[in-house]
């Protein structure tokens, strides 16, 4: 079966700035791949990258069967990218939020309401976005890009500022991805958390990843550690 | 989904926002009226020469004012990842360029009747022939409101925004300044023929700059 | 991948052209200036004043020249069969070259006016027209300005050029409408093409080919230039890749 996302030699670039120098990566359906890697290594920029929307300057990309370098928008609407600010706008509500990115690709407000209730916003179903906490913030973000039912779930830093109904929501969806055959590819820190539910972990260095699809870590702990 | 549901979806949540920040009906709204009674005290009130450049003031307060709301309807684009969101909806950019242009449009036809109440006020103005004065403030919105959402998005992602837009985009739509200016003269000086012409050429600008935003909207959301 | 590869082009004529160009340019603008300013006669009705037409028209056609090839290039950029960098150093080249050239057709215009229609300013349609060009294209070159990747700014640029010359029709003629409904003074007869014959023909096809051989010769250095800026700014992107590959840099994203 082919992979959900195939890198292979990927150079991209922020500006004039080479933020990715030589990325290799697969990632197949069902799986949860985890990138790890240090401050500045270019783990937002991969998950841009494999979301078309940093374009490939050098290398190969094929994500949901789509080439990268010749059309990065086909694939858009079948992968969700998490990021640490979400898709929404300030002076709408939780759930016009929701809505309106659940009517953007096509789903039901009955679909975006039953995700909002399943990352337990519906109490705050009405507040402006503006006036959320950071965890509230997260939780949208997460409810924002899954009421899109992808075949990719790009993540990056989820765990970071979530809180606590929103990382055990998090885990399940981690959990489940192999029978959903939902691909998820992670960018995190919080290797404790993460390395339990992933399948693999690539780790990113300066822009590339180490030789060899599966790298081992080095135990002690940190990555990102130059060979 | 047609390009019209789509452009739908994306007006309608420009307009939500705008109802619920309401930043034209109570920042640029005012805004407008203000310009008015700047003019007023620019021109002298008591010699006749408001009513008689009424028209002229209107539009040039319509063309600052659409500016400001360029401004707004694409800085709520920045906030957060919004617009990564809209490009990764996978809406079809047309209708997005639909969409922001008609909520535009909407938000300006509502500024430019209250904004024309205060110069039948302020500047004692008879209104005379309103089926040409109407078609023409249609055309005009229309073609303002496409070339404003084309100039926006070219500008969305540049931090020297506010500044960039005005240069870029005034002495484009000088014409439409020019067509709506002398389409309102004839109709309130009651020369309708006069007018249609000019009801003609702002409907030329209006579809030429719907059809060019439907085709450029796209690889500049993706640059921006 | 790149539009192109930049060591390939990085002239659009070969140097001893240029250099042709450059000696033409200097001697047909010492020609004009001796047969404009003292072999032609002065005109029956304006004067010596007249003879800044020599200059002037010129001025006005290398503008409408130079915005006409920005025009092109910009579409030929876009066009994916055709899209090569190339194309966008010559638009913005000859944007810069096109507005010197129109701010200079104003200024010589204005000269003009001032003793033979007693004016330093009319709004008549020309002007008019070509005052609202100077802006359209200064906006460009502010554009262009703005800091970005290369082929980000050459794309967004390019579709703004497009815009402009779309509109350009329409502000000619909405000007020019304008303008026919009111009644002109007698006083702005004397229009700028007056009936010419003889030297004072001779000095204006002068004009003309001075000034274009001084577009073409200053297009290439501005080409060149550009060409140069491009070049530096790979080697600089080479390296830093080198760098970042070897572990060298360590920004934060």
């Amino acid at each position: 079966m082919s992979p959900v996302v195939r890198l292979r030699s990927v150079v991209c670039l922020l500006g004039r700035f080479p933020a990715l120098a030589g990325v290799d990566l697969d990632v197949e359906a069902g799986e949860v791949v985890l990138l790890s890697g240090g401050n500045g290594a270019g783990k937002t920029t991969l998950l841009r990258v494999v979301a078309g929307l940093v374009p490939v300057h050098q290398g190969a990309a094929e994500v949901l069967g789509t080439d990268l370098t010749r059309d990065r928008r086909g694939h858009r609407s079948r992968l969700a990218l998490v990021g640490q600010e979400a898709a929404a706008y300030d002076d709408l509500t939780v759930l016009e939020n929701v809505r309106f990115a659940a009517r953007t690709t096509g789903r039901s407000d009955a679909d975006a309401d039953t995700v909002v209730g399943e990352l337990g916003l519906t109490p705050l179903a009405d507040v402006r976005h503006g006036r959320l906490s950071t965890g509230q913030r997260r939780r949208l973000g997460l409810a924002v890009g899954l009421v899109r039912r992808p075949e990719l779930l790009l993540l990056d830093e989820p765990h970071a500022g979530l809180d606590v109904p929103g990382r055990a929501f998090l885990d399940g969806v981690l959990a489940s991805a192999s029978d959903s055959g939902t691909a998820v590819l992670i960018a995190s820190h919080e290797l404790d958390l993460v390395r339990p539910v992933a399948d693999r972990e690539v780790v990113l260095t300066n822009g590339r990843t180490l030789p060899g699809d599966d790298p081992t870590v080095d135990p002690a702990g940190e990555p990102g550690v130059v060979r | 989904m047609s390009i019209w549901r789509e452009a739908g979806i994306v007006a309608g949540k420009d307009l939500r926002i705008e109802r619920r920040a309401r930043v034209v009906s109570q920042q640029i709204l005012p805004f407008g009226v203000i310009v008015l009674l700047l003019f007023a005290f620019a021109l002298d009130p008591d010699r006749g020469v408001l009513r008689r450049v009424a028209p002229g003031l209107f539009w040039v307060t319509v063309l600052l004012s659409a500016l400001l709301a360029i401004s707004r309807s694409f800085g709520i684009e920045s906030e957060n990842a919004a617009r990564d969101g809209l490009r990764l909806s996978g809406l079809d950019p047309s209708s997005v360029f639909l969409g922001k242009a008609l909520a535009l449009a909407v938000e300006l036809a509502v500024f430019e009747v209250l904004l024309t109440a205060g110069i039948v006020v302020l500047f004692d103005v008879h209104l005379g022939a309103v089926v040409p004065l109407a078609l023409a403030a249609v055309a005009a919105t229309v073609g303002l409101a496409a070339a404003g959402t084309l100039y926006g998005v070219l500008a969305a992602g540049i931090r020297a925004r506010e500044t960039l837009v005005p240069v870029l985009m005034l002495p484009v739509v000088a014409p439409v300044l020019l067509g709506a200016t002398r389409a309102w003269e004839a109709s309130i000086d009651g020369a309708t023929s006069d007018a249609w012409p000019w009801v003609g050429l702002l409907g030329v600008f209006a579809v030429l700059f719907v059809g060019i935003g439907m085709l450029a909207f796209g690889p500049l959301l993706e640059e921006s | 991948m790149s539009a192109t590869t930049p060591s390939t082009t990085e002239r659009l004529l070969n140097p001893w052209v240029r250099r042709v160009f450059g000696a033409a340019a200097l001697a047909s603008l010492v020609a004009l200036v001796v047969v404009g300013l003292f072999v032609a006669p002065p005109d029956a009705v304006q004067g010596d004043a007249q003879r800044i037409m020599y200059v002037h028209v010129p001025a006005a056609w290398i503008a409408y020249v130079a915005f006409g090839v920005t025009s092109i290039t910009s579409l030929l950029y876009l066009w994916p069969r055709t899209r090569s960098l190339v194309w966008d150093r010559i638009a913005g080249a000859s944007a810069e070259l096109g507005v010197v050239f129109t701010g200079l057709t104003l200024v010589l215009g204005s000269i003009w006016g001032r003793p033979v229609w007693g004016v330093w300013w009319a709004w008549d349609a020309r002007l008019v027209t070509t005052a609202v060009l100077f802006f359209l294209y200064v906006g460009y070159l502010a554009l262009r300005r703005v800091p970005a990747a290369t082929d980000v700014r050459a794309k967004r640029s390019a579709i703004a050029a497009l815009i402009a010359f779309v509109d350009v029709p329409i502000v000619h003629f909405s000007v020019t409408w304008w303008r026919t409904l009111h009644q002109q003074g007698t006083v702005f007869n004397e229009k700028l093409d007056a009936e010419i014959h003889g030297t004072m023909a001779l000095a204006l096809w002068l004009g003309v080919l001075a000034f274009t051989v001084l577009y073409v010769y200053l297009l290439d250095l501005r080409y060149r230039l550009e060409a140069l800026d491009e070049d530096r700014e790979t080697r600089e992107l080479d390296a830093a890749i080198a760098d970042r590959v070897r572990g060298a840099v360590g920004v934060t994203s």
